[in-house]
């Protein structure tokens, strides 16, 4: 066939046109008779899979988390908060019902169904599986991370395809602050609040001018994290860094770092390495005799860290979090929810499953309370700023930065021998309201960008 | 400089099987890896039985020898004739499969086998107080490589191993069955992995994926230190390991990077490797 672009091109013009007209009928139209314009005011236009994702009887979940490499174990954990919270949402379990009260079955009586990818914690691979989420399952919603570096780029991906991001397990500060987007929301703490949080109660533990050694992961979630920490430390207690040892996400080997920082001189470990390279760092620190000469400090706990490193290496060990699962004892949805989650996997669930069954929850929440899938109906919904009920009491967004106000929990490290039942890790120390551990919204240079 | 020597050590042994394999029987072991993975899970069942570090030693390498050897009777002698990508399809095939079952049975959750009770403070040396089961590894490592070294120098199967990587062709028209040999070059490759793998165990936590990065690491040291060469692979293992540790205390980012520069300028100045000989495939 000989191939004609001057006669394709003309057509295409000629299609646009009457696209065009189309369009401006149908504004003409809406415009001329008020009743018309009253039945469509719920009606709105196609933008990112909507009306597409949302007009069967099932709407469409992507979700990826890392199920190999450094983060797999905790990639893991978030999966099942994912699984049990559909499983609830969509036999319309009594804790949804409180946490999203329009809730009966399903949302909007839609069924939930949802799609799982290996991200391995890279971007780019999670990008690529939630960009085919969205183009072949028309997905109503992206969801999953246990790096921040992958909700930082899932985070544009959302606001470029117009679908909604909700971050599973992110501690970066530019997740919700510059590299924030107008459809991506965040439930966790991050390196701010978890400065803010536990900064106090080591100066109340430890003292005032300390030497602290810095181990750091080499990406977005280590760099603020380990600023944080050392913004607060420093300012309000007069503690010097005398080392921060950088290495890249799953190092194989820490001990080139360790023997640096046990020449350091430093008499506080702060380790903010996260999954298996936080449990490697610090077995191989207590090889190296490092923990025998310095304390140690968790700025932002891992899940089964205390399971993973074993024979109480993590006894008198402060770490933040941002849930425990001997909460149960103060909120009751905890209760309720530890219990479900304990009687279907068979252990107590860590934070990455906590949070990530919340993030459903309030995503149910938030789409009853909108009526509708249209994404920025949804927004707008979150953006309210209601009162949300969670597994650690009262809850809000922040509409400036889409990042939830929440507590941050303080525990420490539990000797074995005092540990009632074989997941009695940590003592809850404190928990701290989130409000005072924020930043102002813009600080971090937050700017959202456009609903459409 | 002193860590360098551990981690040299290790990759030393561990290519050391990589390059026998591949030197006497021509096939690129990408399952190499997964065999030192295989040793590490080995000795942690047998220490949680035994608690006894000797035990999983023991048990680490011994079972590793068995999976080579029946790999080797069941999968690999059927592509000793089939083109090198079928090889390094059916051994990357194989890795797959050996973590993923590992994973299957053990979870991703990772698995500790503490060093033996007298191995675990730290022993001052002077300028520096390290490890103490650090400087062990060293000391087995050593002995594993010795007794390599004897069984490739100074035995009869290992005259015949020696041969077969000159030319394998020329043993089997003697008369001398190179396949028996083969089964069991491949057996002992894959036994230098998987006991570096119980090792090491003590050292890093176990977790399915513990091999990928060695597997990298190995490769480059056989061609730095020359393919199927025996003393090649051990000069390689304690340069490698010398680059990453040294680099590492200046700017750990850049330790692999210096690594496959340093390979790179290998295969410039003297493509066969610092102690490979030339036309050799």
């Amino acid at each position: 066939m000989v191939h004609h672009p001057f006669r394709q091109r003309l057509s295409r013009r000629q299609l646009l046109g009457a696209a065009t007209l189309t369009a401006a009928g149908g504004w003409l139209c809406e415009g001329a008779h008020p009743l018309t314009s009253i039945a469509r005011a719920a009606d709105h236009p196609a933008l990112g899979t909507y009306p597409a994702g949302s007009t069967g009887s099932s709407v469409f979940i992507g979700i990826t988390v890392p199920r190999t490499g450094t983060y797999a174990v905790q990639g893991e954990d978030e999966l099942k908060g994912y699984q049990l919270a559909v499983e609830h949402i969509n036999t319309g379990h009594d804790l949804i019902k409180k946490i999203s009260p329009k809730t009966s079955k399903g949302i909007l009586g839609k069924e939930l169904k949802f799609g799982v990818a290996d991200s391995e914690a890279k971007p780019n691979t999670a990008v690529q599986e939630q960009s085919r989420f969205i183009s072949e399952n028309k997905a109503v919603l992206i969801t999953g991370s246990t790096s921040s570096a992958v909700a930082v780029a899932l985070n544009k991906l959302a606001q470029r395809e117009k679908v909604l991001y909700v971050a599973g397990i992110s501690g970066s500060n530019d997740t919700t602050g510059k590299d924030c987007v107008r459809y991506g929301f965040r439930q966790c703490f991050y390196g701010q609040t978890a400065a803010a949080a536990i900064g106090p109660v080591i100066v109340k533990s430890l003292g005032k001018n300390k030497k602290a050694a810095y181990l750091t992961p080499d990406y977005t979630y280590g760099h603020t994290v380990q600023h944080s920490m050392e913004d607060y430390l420093n300012k309000n207690a007069g503690w010097t860094t005398v080392t921060n040892q950088v290495a890249p996400l799953g190092a194989p080997d820490y001990s080139s770092y360790l023997l640096n920082v046990a020449n350091s001189g430093a008499e506080v470990l702060l380790n903010v390495n996260w999954g298996h390279d936080a449990v490697l760092s610090i077995q191989q620190a207590k090889q190296f005799g490092i923990l025998d000469k310095m304390q140690l400090v968790v700025p932002y706990q891992t899940p089964f860290l205390a399971r993973e490193v074993g024979s109480g290496l993590l006894a008198g060990v402060y770490a933040a979090t941002d849930f425990w699962w001997t909460l149960e004892d103060k909120y009751p949805l905890a209760k309720t929810f530890v219990e479900a989650f304990d009687k279907k996997y068979g252990y107590k669930p860590e934070w990455g499953a906590n949070n990530a069954y919340m993030e459903f929850a309030l995503w149910a929440d938030a789409v009853e309370n909108a009526g509708s899938f249209y994404p920025p109906d949804v927004i707008k919904s979150y953006e309210a700023g209601r009162k949300l009920q969670s597994t650690v009491g009262e809850v809000y967004f922040r509409p400036e930065d889409h990042q939830l106000v929440r507590p941050v929990i303080i525990v420490r490290g539990k000797k074995p021998g005092d540990m009632k039942n074989k997941e009695d890790f940590y003592d809850v120390v404190e928990i701290i309201p989130g409000e005072g551990l924020m930043q102002k919204p813009d600080a971090f240079g937050c700017s959202l960008g456009s609903y459409t | 400089m002193f860590n360098g020597l551990v981690l040299g050590a290790l990759l030393a042994l561990i290519s050391a099987g990589l390059t026998i394999i591949y030197g006497t029987l021509g096939v690129l072991n990408l399952a190499h890896g997964a065999m030192f993975m295989l040793g590490g899970y080995a000795g942690y069942v047998a220490y949680a039985y035994t608690q006894s570090f000797l035990v999983a030693l023991i048990a680490g390498a011994v079972f590793v020898l068995l999976v080579g050897l029946a790999m080797e009777r069941s999968i690999i002698r059927f592509f000793y004739q089939r083109p090198a990508e079928d090889q390094i399809l059916v051994t990357f095939g194989l890795a797959i499969c050996f973590v993923e079952i590992v994973r299957y049975a053990f979870g991703s959750l990772s698995k500790t086998v503490p060093p033996p009770p007298w191995a675990m403070g730290i022993t001052s040396l002077g300028f520096l107080f390290y490890p103490t089961y650090r400087l062990l590894v060293v000391g087995i490592v050593i002995a594993a490589l010795l007794a390599l070294y004897l069984l490739l120098y100074r035995t009869r199967i290992g005259m015949i191993v020696r041969a077969g990587i000159e030319d394998s062709g020329m043993v089997d028209a003697l008369g001398i069955n190179v396949y028996r040999v083969f089964m069991l070059v491949f057996g002992i490759g894959a036994m230098a992995a998987g006991f570096a793998g119980i090792v090491n165990a003590p050292v890093v936590s176990l977790t399915p994926d513990v091999g990928e990065s060695i597997l990298v690491q190995s490769f480059v040291v056989v061609v730095i230190g020359g393919v199927g060469s025996f003393p090649g692979a051990v000069l390689g293992g304690l340069i490698a390991g010398e680059i990453i540790s040294i680099t590492s205390m200046l700017n750990p980012a850049y330790a692999y990077v210096m690594l496959f520069a340093v390979m790179t300028l290998v295969l410039v100045v003297r493509p066969q490797g610092l102690l490979g000989i030339q036309g050799r495939e």
